[in-house]
């Protein structure tokens, strides 16, 4: 029989008080809180799986989680494109290169609230500039939930697609020269270039760039409460601020975690697919 | 297939050139004969992968002319030179199979589909990929990726030449000998221009009829392998080419033979040379007899090479290798002597003829 020595759990011990302390106590409180009811005395009772179906069954949730949804993707479909245009048409050396890095970090720099402040003000229809240009067009954020959307989404766009940018651009600068002199040898078209070198060399970090995006314009808050506190668009983030009950709030919480956590999973699984891995000889005809 | 000159080519990377040591390539003209096999040869920074890309146009030359086939193309861009090139490292298109990265140039220019699929079958046979035509390029290992990139070279049916860069360096030495054995054998089907750069003269040797030998950013001297041994023109060839490279002795001329500190090596006819110029006396190990009658050396250690041994000895303090044939024994008091067929005399490290010396 091998020796059997328990001292190993001691090496281990400081790793799992951290991830303790740092995510399974927290997490589980809000598990507790989600299946219990607080009532006004600081009692608890035991309450089931009652919030969670209280929640799913919330016309109020299933409108918010497909805003969310929809927010998501109009992001996503706006930005990673227009950041891969922007680093594609960003110089490759000399002065412009810091230039062009400084004045696109500046947006990234600026806290989410602040960003929402800067917007709230410059859409307003009688003393922001940007309101007051398009006042003419019937623009007004405050009443109309179309502009609202809009104002959201320019502000997303105007914030972060610079992200985008930046690591797109990482991509490209990492391709190397032979590859460009291999496809002028190979008479590539410009498209061929982009299609089979940059936008395969630059798929990983797009992946990255995606994944970062979608998570955080799905957990998108500050922006909206800022712009439209309270009023429509609300998204899950909002909502759960409005919601009052602890267990709910709770159950919320939980759903909407697992939600990003499986979104991000499935995005992660299907675009590292075909990554690397050498599959074996012979193993595809 | 086309003869590609060089007419004076010279170029530098920085801008402003003054001296000759701001250019990477000094002065070169040189003439590619349509069909033929050649290497540049030379050591790392020597200016051959600077000529290799002005020849396909990704380098424009800061002064000079190239011309294929005895016309101008110095201004024009690599895709209208038609060329191919292989680089030192894997250059593939990942997301493609096999088949379709060599499919890849040819579909650019608008082949036909049919002809495509004859040609890319060819080329896949030569470079041995075919069981691996349908795999994705992404996930092959280094070698396997750097046979694309050499089937990508070699699909053009019609290209002006093929150049390769150092295009073995990440082979295994195994699969060396068979790709290069591929290649010469795709040069004698289809008669292109090949140029080969390499900075290792078995490669050279095996895969060109001509090698040219590159130093300092000149061409040192153009010849057959038998040529470059024999007759090395430059001491560097001598030093460069060879295992071990050329006995390079400081010497002093005297009539019509040479002074080697106290003794004398005598030669078919006294050298013509310019006065104060540096002289050399060039031996390579294999014509350096040890013996009874001669120069008197000693010997500092003997090389077992395998098939042979290198004898390193000092002869008037200069250090001088000799060649042992098989089973020879070294004498006790060992002297050198030189087979006059391999003596040669350099001038400021350039060749001096020698009536009589086989020249």
């Amino acid at each position: 029989m091998k020796p059997v020595n328990q001292k190993a759990w001691f090496l281990v011990a400081p790793v799992l008080l951290l991830v303790a302390f740092t995510a399974i106590i927290p997490l589980m409180t809000v598990v507790n809180y989600s299946v219990q009811y607080v009532a006004t005395n600081a009692q608890f009772h035991w309450v089931g799986d009652l919030w969670y179906r209280e929640v799913l069954h919330s016309e109020k949730f299933w409108n918010a989680l497909w805003r969310n949804l929809v927010f998501s993707c109009i992001i996503l479909a706006i930005q990673i494109p227009l950041g891969v245009l922007i680093a594609l048409n960003m110089p490759r050396k000399g002065w412009g290169v810091p230039v062009c890095l400084v004045l696109m970090a500046l947006p990234l720099l600026i806290p989410w609230y602040v960003v929402g402040m800067i917007w709230q003000m410059f859409g307003r229809v009688d003393i922001g500039l940007f309101g007051v240009m398009l006042r003419d067009f019937g623009y007004n954020y405050e009443n109309d939930p179309i502009d609202a959307w809009f104002t959201l989404v320019l502000m997303d766009v105007w914030h972060w697609t610079s992200l985008v940018a930046m690591l797109a651009y990482a991509g490209l600068v990492s391709i190397p020269d032979a590859y460009y002199q291999a496809a002028r040898i190979d008479g590539a078209s410009k498209w061929s270039v982009f299609r089979f070198i940059q936008l395969p060399k630059m798929g990983r970090v797009l992946t990255i760039a995606i994944l970062l995006r979608f998570m955080d314009s799905f957990m998108i808050f500050t922006e909206p409460f800022a712009v439209i506190a309270g009023g429509d668009p609300v998204f899950l983030s909002t909502e759960l601020k409005q919601t009052v009950e602890l267990g709910q709030k709770a159950a919320m919480s939980i759903i909407y975690f697992l939600i990003i956590l499986l979104t991000s999973w499935v995005f992660y699984t299907v675009m590292t697919r075909d990554d690397g891995a050498p599959r074996p000889q012979g193993g595809v005809s | 297939m086309a003869r590609i000159d060089l007419d004076n080519v010279r170029h530098a990377y920085g801008p402003d050139p003054k001296s000759d040591a701001d250019f990477a390539l000094r002065r070169v003209s040189h003439v590619f004969e349509d069909g033929g096999a050649y290497a540049l040869l030379g050591p790392s920074g020597c200016g051959k992968t600077s000529m290799l890309n002005i020849i396909s146009g990704l380098v424009a030359p800061t002064e000079g002319r190239v011309l294929f086939n005895g016309e101008d193309v110095t201004l024009l861009s690599t895709e209208k030179r038609n060329i191919a090139q292989v680089f030192q490292f894997p250059v593939v298109y990942d997301s493609m199979t096999v088949r379709e990265n060599l499919a890849f140039p040819l579909r650019n220019r608008r082949m036909k589909t049919d002809e495509i699929a004859r040609r890319v079958d060819e080329v896949l046979e030569t470079v041995g990929l075919t069981a691996l035509a349908g795999r994705k390029a992404r996930g092959l290992t280094a070698d396997e990726k750097q046979k694309i990139s050499l089937g990508r070279g070699l699909v053009r049916p019609d290209v002006n030449a093929v150049l390769f860069d150092e295009p073995l360096t990440v082979v295994d030495p195994q699969m060396k000998w068979q790709l290069r054995a591929s290649l010469r054998d795709v040069h004698r089907r289809s008669r292109a221009t090949m140029i080969y750069v390499t900075h290792d003269q078995t490669e050279a040797l095996t895969f060109a009829d001509k090698v040219v030998v590159m130093y300092a950013g000149e061409i040192v001297q153009v010849g057959t392998p038998a040529e470059l041994f024999e007759r090395p023109s430059h001491t560097f060839v001598g030093y460069f080419i060879g295992s071990p490279g050329m006995n390079v002795v400081p010497v002093a001329i005297d009539g019509a033979g040479v002074r080697i500190g106290e003794s004398r090596v005598a030669l078919p006819a006294a050298p013509v040379v310019v006065d104060g110029a540096r002289i050399e006396l060039g031996v390579r190990p294999e014509f350096v007899k040890l013996g009874a009658a001669g120069i008197p050396a000693s010997v500092i250690r003997v090389e077992d090479a395998g098939r042979y041994r290198v004898a390193h000895l000092s002869m008037q303090g200069h250090p001088i290798a000799a060649m042992l044939r098989e089973g020879e024994k070294i004498p006790a008091d060992p002297k050198v002597s030189f087979d006059p067929v391999g003596v040669h005399l350099y001038a400021d490290s350039w060749r001096v003829a020698l009536n009589g010396a086989g020249q």
